[in-house]
């Protein structure tokens, strides 16, 4: 463990960083290194498509990161914060970092469909299903992270919170049945038809592959790193309070040292730091 | 609980018809959404005519942001809401009975933002079944999910931004639904219509039971 030190000079010792942490990272770097160097040389370009297709090894991996595992991981948190039982903060701020991380992987979602759409169907945006459910998804997460800046007792924001990520994760299905039904445009699955038949092949399904693992171990780091800077926010936030605390003591003490005629204060009342 | 949530509902709408402010603010500001929308799709008539469900229910989906507010401002007073928890009454019946009072007022605010279209767009709904039925369906998930969102954002000194930001999308369902009934119910397509109620129906329920769950805990951590 080391020492960190915090703009006004509070001194806090850095908790948890695990060494699997380090290693998940240097898979991530490896793996991404491995996707890019497969998608952009190795892979052969698209009989239809031409080199659009290589957006194939970033976008669906990228969606399934911030839909299903970001997700996933903050509803499952929120529930077992809620849950009496299981209640502790270690469940609130992994939700709340899994739903930080998954509003950036939702706009990378935008913007890498945005970027392959211009050229396939002529337009930046389209009101297709995916596209707007996705969009009205990034929205949803953004009015937790604001609920979520909002200054309160941890415990309350911690419980309001888990109902706001509840409530999304509710409204979820409902948003992508209602857009869905409103327009389709966009392609059914990628990789399966719902046959189940493969539609990617050789080297370009297993790059493709190896893409959801190098999103998937970003996303871990991320979900970690983005915790840990949780926990840290929280004990800065004890220290500087108790560090005024203790400050104002000291100018109490000093007041009743000086022999202020402050009769109120009563030298046996106060405290040192 | 049904009996408590009558007690609340009661207390909601008489403060209503004695303060007047949705009367006064929510019902004017419902029809100048209207007329703002139509400066901002233009004279012809056609256009206001084809675009005529879906100014109703923005206009509908506004003016709910607005009620949910009043609703949780005449909670806002010093130790009004512990006050009302103190008193004994089970949370899902405060649920209910605050859904029910912004539910009503909504209703009637439906009929006059209906009387609206009518009026200004010269829009005849041909298939009235279906369009009362769209109506009653969304006031059911539009007063529920607003609640909760309500409940979400009380006791916040930000909450009156926070609110819109937090509901608006989580009520793009009932707008997108709700358009799609109506216009259906104007074009006098039943079976397109009655398959857009499958969207309202889910939304009306879920929102009703997963609030009768969860506003115990909510009133807690406000």
């Amino acid at each position: 463990m080391t020492d960190v030190s915090t703009s006004n000079g509070v001194a806090i010792r850095t908790p948890w960083r695990p060494r699997w942490l380090a290693v998940v990272g240097i898979a991530a770097v490896v793996t991404t290194a491995l996707t890019v160097w497969l998608g952009l040389w190795v892979t052969p370009p698209d009989e239809v498509q031409g080199n659009l297709a290589r957006l194939l090894y970033i976008h669906p991996a990228v969606a399934t990161v911030a839909l299903y595992w970001a997700g996933g991981v903050a509803l499952l948190g929120s529930l077992l914060y809620l849950w009496p039982r299981t209640r502790a903060f270690f469940w609130d701020r992994l939700a709340a970092s899994a739903v930080e991380v998954g509003a950036v992987f939702s706009a990378l979602t935008l913007v890498t469909g945005s970027l392959w759409g211009r050229p396939v169907w002529g337009v930046w945006w389209t009101w297709d299903a995916r596209l707007t459910s996705t969009a009205l998804l990034l929205l949803l997460e953004l009015g937790y992270l604001a609920l979520r800046r909002v200054p309160a007792d941890p415990q309350i924001r911690a419980r309001r919170c888990a109902v706001a990520a509840i409530l999304i994760a509710i409204d979820v299905p409902i948003v992508h049945f209602s857009v869905d039904w409103w327009n389709t445009l966009h392609q059914s699955g990628t990789i399966l038809d719902p046959g189940f038949n493969l539609h990617v092949h050789g080297s370009m399904l297993w790059t493709m592959l190896l893409s959801f693992v190098a999103f998937t171990l970003i996303f871990v780091w991320l979900l970690a790193m983005r915790y840990r800077i949780e926990v840290l926010q929280d004990a800065v936030g004890d220290q500087e309070l108790e560090v005024s605390l203790s400050e104002r003591w000291n100018e109490d003490a000093e007041l009743v040292g000086v022999g202020g005629s402050g009769g109120a204060v009563d030298g046996d009342e106060v405290r040192g730091p | 609980m049904l009996h408590d949530a009558v007690l609340v509902a009661g207390k909601d709408l008489r403060i209503e018809a004695r303060s007047r402010v949705a009367l006064w603010q929510v019902v004017p500001f419902a029809i100048l959404v209207l007329v703002l929308l139509a400066f901002a799709i233009g004279p012809d008539q056609a256009s206001l005519r084809h675009a005529a469900p879906g100014i109703f229910w923005v206009a509908l989906l506004f003016s709910t942001v607005l009620a949910i507010q009043r609703s949780v401002a005449v909670e806002s007073g010093e130790g009004t809401r512990d006050g009302l928890r103190l008193s004994g009454i089970d949370p899902a019946g405060i649920f209910l009975g605050k859904a029910a009072a912004i539910g009503l007022q909504l209703l009637a605010l439906q009929l006059i933002l209906w009387a609206g279209v009518t009026f200004l767009f010269d829009v005849r709904v041909h298939v009235i079944w279906l369009a009362v039925v769209a109506c009653l369906l969304a006031t059911v998930g539009l007063a529920c999910a607003g609640v909760l969102y309500g409940a979400l954002s009380a006791g916040l000194r930000v909450r009156d931004t926070l609110l819109p930001l937090l509901v608006l999308p989580v009520l793009a369902p009932v707008l997108l639904a709700g358009s799609k009934v109506w216009q259906a119910a104007l074009d006098g397509n039943v079976s397109s219509g009655t398959q857009w109620l499958k969207i309202l129906v889910p939304f009306a329920v879920v929102y009703l039971v997963v609030g009768i769950v969860l506003y115990g805990p909510l009133q807690e951590a406000a």
